[in-house]
């Protein structure tokens, strides 16, 4: 186990660091140019020295090599760059956004979890029959409204029956938990529901799969009791592709909440990476996009390390 | 002895009764102190520093912490007002400008504001050392030196007679900095905080909101009369009319779209007053000289006669907050062109037939073919620019063009417009002042203002842009600034002005003592504003 644990960690360096160059470069083929996009958009009439003078002051003019390696260097040292549009740390813009992100990743996931596991598992059980049915009317329309269409009608609903909105600014959930809730219950509602389709789906499937077992018939045969059968052989052993879906799930609503975030008016990882790409932050692009990669990285190592635990045979594989 | 008229006494005294004995509607409180005022600010501020910045998104938040030596009052815009500065005066040949400044003037450290703070501040306006940027150097080409002959005076001499040369030192953007912080790092101001305005800072949460509250020691008795502000950042417009809708924020200083005001109002009823005023921004169409066929000034001149101004200002502003019809000076400011003259200029006369038929002729002349087809360039931004560029495309149609509209990614429109990749643009202009030397900047030859994008070179427009510049006398400068406009829109049609913006501010009327203004840079000036009782 404690081989494939460092394997898998040595092998997420080279895979960063490919999509450390992607990124760069990828950033950087996008037309448009911070210094105008800051100073020229606002209409007023700026001498063109200025326009130069501020991009060398960025470090614009160098070479891309060169503007690469000094990116590189900074990582090696911990350090992800100034932003370029707000001049302070990236580290620290991202920093500040996290919590909310993770809080509702976190939220989202819980909730989707305790909705999706208890439903699939009655949909698999009753399979062909009305509480089936139920369950798949409710994942399907799960699947096919928007996580930001649904938290459009919340905001409306809320507003027009009882005059409320969710608050606007983010209390941290340490400061003031009912605050925190207040105001992320709602979108951990909106993205959960369609969060909580996609799994209850993949329970019901994978359940419906292992119930088909040999080893199933013979704990039947045996005269289990219906519980200790589902709980302890069937769902121990179709949580697998469960999990899997919940882990890359997770792992996108860090940075995935774009729309959502923008409708909840939500100070996130995603609204900031839509800013940071309308802005051309490149710097602050780059950071962002390699935490996003990372948080892949980290959640498909921990979801394959869930495997082993779930069924010890995959770390010997 | 006067005789006493009985009747007109009697009516007198019954009107009195009448005003008495009505309810006194909430605009017409007198001011009062207390409560915290928060208000949408819908972009977020790239850096805190005032000279550097060119947006409102760095305005409506900071400006409240700071002072300038002169302001537009904003409830008389554009008549300039006394702020920092007590008093001024100018030499009668117009080359020296004189302001006693207020006593006892303090700096939110307690420090004592002198000229010294405000040459500095000016000197980094005008004159920026090295690694630093200031936004609005090239309106100040005229001053040769900003002086500080004593603690109270501050003096600004000028190469030759700058017209308009108090409203350019009212930019909303002149934030008055501290001489000692400056010395130490002339850049300090671009992630801090330090004025001597009606509110101190609190705290600044990025992306979330911005923090103020009253600063007691202001040296205006009295002001300003809320205990602070928070000035939220909502950048999506949904989540932005909802928080207006729920009285989250009782304000936003842009703009909202007549349908957005709609909205607002059938929520809200008479909770919520809204004004509306031109807009000091505009929509323009640049075409791109550079290529064929609009290197030729016929086939400019086509499409803009093509374009039924009137008619689309009635359509336009029902839907986008777009209306008034003018030429390069703001329709309703003093340099407006009158009416009269601007339908002489082709593309504003009443006649559209008429015009229409001389544009299909001058295409003809200039030898493009029927049904030619060409690329409007626009900006993926639904208002106004989307609704505009929609309507063009339809004006067009009708002389026979096929017109593509393509809308971008403004950073990628930007990047094409600077590359020159586009045949005709929607483009914009926006500011804070009427003054010609900032609205004709953009049109003088490209090797002069590369941010000229149609790449025309013309020695004429650049000999008047100098020349009303330095004219002192309003009216010949006023007249060299029509010569301007004629050639420009109508002679050779480089660019022409499609619509002119109109401002629609819908705000709770809780918040009292705000007037909109031609522009969202001169507001907010939060230490006139209160709220009205029972709103706190």
């Amino acid at each position: 186990m404690q081989r494939y644990v460092l394997t898998r960690l040595l092998l997420m360096v080279p895979t960063l660091l490919s999509v450390a160059v992607l990124i760069f470069v990828l950033v950087r083929v996008v037309p448009g140019d911070i210094v105008e996009l800051r100073m020229v958009l606002g209409g007023s009439y700026v001498t063109p020295q200025v326009l130069a003078a501020e991009r060398a002051r960025l470090g614009l003019d160098r070479p891309l090599w060169a503007q690469f390696a000094a990116w590189m260097t900074g990582i090696v040292r911990g350090d992800l760059g100034l932003s370029m549009w707000s001049g302070e740390p990236v580290a620290k813009e991202i920093a500040l956004r996290l919590e909310l992100s993770l809080q509702l990743a976190v939220m989202a996931t819980l909730l989707a979890t305790a909705i999706a596991i208890p439903l699939g598992t009655v949909a698999a059980v009753y399979r062909g029959r009305w509480p089936d049915h139920l369950v798949q009317v409710f994942s399907v329309a799960g699947l096919a409204v928007p996580s930001f269409w649904l938290g459009i009608l919340i905001i409306l609903f809320l507003l027009s029956v009882f005059r409320y909105l969710p608050p606007l600014t983010f209390t941290s959930l340490w400061e003031n938990p009912r605050a925190n809730l207040a105001q992320l219950i709602w979108p951990a509602l909106a993205v959960g529901y369609r969060y909580s389709a996609v799994a209850t789906r993949m329970t019901r499937s994978a359940l419906l799969e292992v119930l088909r077992e040999d080893y199933i018939r013979t704990a039947w045969a045996k005269g289990l009791e219906r519980r200790t059968i589902l709980r302890r052989h069937a769902l121990r052993n179709a949580l697998m592709p469960v999990v899997t879906v919940i882990g890359l799930e997770f792992a996108f609503l860090i940075g995935g909440l774009v729309v959502t975030e923008q409708v909840f008016n939500l100070n996130g990882i995603g609204k900031l990476i839509v800013d940071a790409i309308a802005q051309r932050d490149y710097t602050l692009i780059q950071g962002l996009l390699l935490l996003v990669a990372t948080a892949y990285v980290l959640v498909n190592f921990l979801t394959d390390l869930l495997y082993a635990w779930i069924d010890p045979r995959v770390a010997y594989q | 002895m006067p005789r006493v008229r009985w009747g007109t006494a009697a009516a007198g005294l019954v009107v009195v009764a009448a005003l008495l004995a009505a309810p006194v509607p909430v605009d017409a409180q007198q001011p009062r102190r207390g409560g915290t005022l928060s208000y949408a600010v819908s972009a977020l501020p790239p850096s805190f520093d005032a000279h550097r910045e060119t947006t409102f998104a760095m305005i409506h938040p900071i400006r409240p912490h700071y002072n300038l030596l002169v302001k537009f009052d904003p409830q008389n815009y554009p008549k300039i007002v006394p702020d920092l500065a007590e008093s001024w005066t100018s030499s009668r040949d117009g080359l020296t400008w004189t302001f006693k400044l207020r006593q006892g003037v303090k700096f939110h450290d307690g420090a004592v504001l002198t000229s010294r703070d405000v040459k500095a501040s000016f000197d980094k306006i005008i004159f920026p050392p090295e690694g630093v940027v200031s936004a609005r150097q090239a309106i100040y080409q005229g001053v040769r030196a900003v002086e500080a002959p004593d603690p109270q005076t501050v003096v600004f001499r000028l190469k030759w007679p700058v017209p308009s040369f108090l409203e350019k030192l009212a930019s909303p953007f002149n934030w008055i900095y501290k001489a000692d912080i400056l010395a130490r790092d002339p850049r300090w101001y671009e992630r801090n905080v330090m004025g001597t305005g009606p509110f101190r800072f609190v705290e600044y949460v990025r992306g979330a909101r911005w923090v103020g509250r009253r600063n007691e020691d202001y040296f205006e008795r009295g002001k300003p009369y809320l205990d602070g502000y928070t000035a939220l950042f909502i950048s999506s417009r949904s989540a932005l009319i909802a928080a207006l809708k729920s009285g989250q924020v009782l304000i936003e200083f842009r703009g909202v779209s007549p349908a957005e005001r709609d909205d607002i109002v059938r929520t809200l009823g008479p909770r919520v007053n809204v004004q509306e005023q031109p807009w000091l921004c505009n929509l323009i169409v640049a075409f791109n000289t550079r290529r064929k066929p609009f290197d030729d000034a016929r086939v400019r001149r086509a499409l803009t006669l093509a374009v039924d101004r009137w008619s689309g200002s009635r359509a336009l502003s029902q839907i986008a907050f777009v209306g008034p019809v003018g030429a390069v000076m703001r329709p309703g400011s003093e340099f407006a062109m009158p009416e009269a003259e601007l339908v002489r200029l082709a593309g504003y006369g009443r006649d559209i037939a008429q015009a229409r038929a001389q544009a299909r002729a001058l295409l003809r002349e200039a030898g493009v073919p029927e049904g030619f087809g060409f690329t409007l360039k626009n900006r993926d931004v639904q208002m106004p620019y989307e609704p505009v560029g929609i309507f063009l495309v339809d004006q067009w149609r009708q002389i026979g063009l096929n017109v593509q509209h393509v809308q971008q990614e403004t950073a990628k429109y930007l990047a094409d417009m600077r590359a020159g990749d586009y045949e005709a643009s929607v483009d914009f202009a926006c500011d804070f002042i009427d003054d010609p030397d900032v609205q004709l900047a953009k049109f003088v030859s490209s090797d002069v203002n590369p941010l000229n994008y149609g790449g025309y070179i013309d020695r004429q427009l650049d000999l008047l842009f100098v020349q009303q510049s330095r004219t002192a006398d309003r009216a010949k400068r006023l007249e060299i600034v029509r010569r301007f406009e004629r050639r420009l829109l109508d002679e050779q049609a480089y660019v022409m002005y499609v619509l002119w913006w109109q401002r629609i501010i819908p705000h709770w009327r809780t918040l009292q003592g705000y007037k909109t203004t031609t522009n969202h840079y001169v507001e907010p000036d939060l230490a006139e504003y209160w709220l009205a009782e029972g709103s706190q």
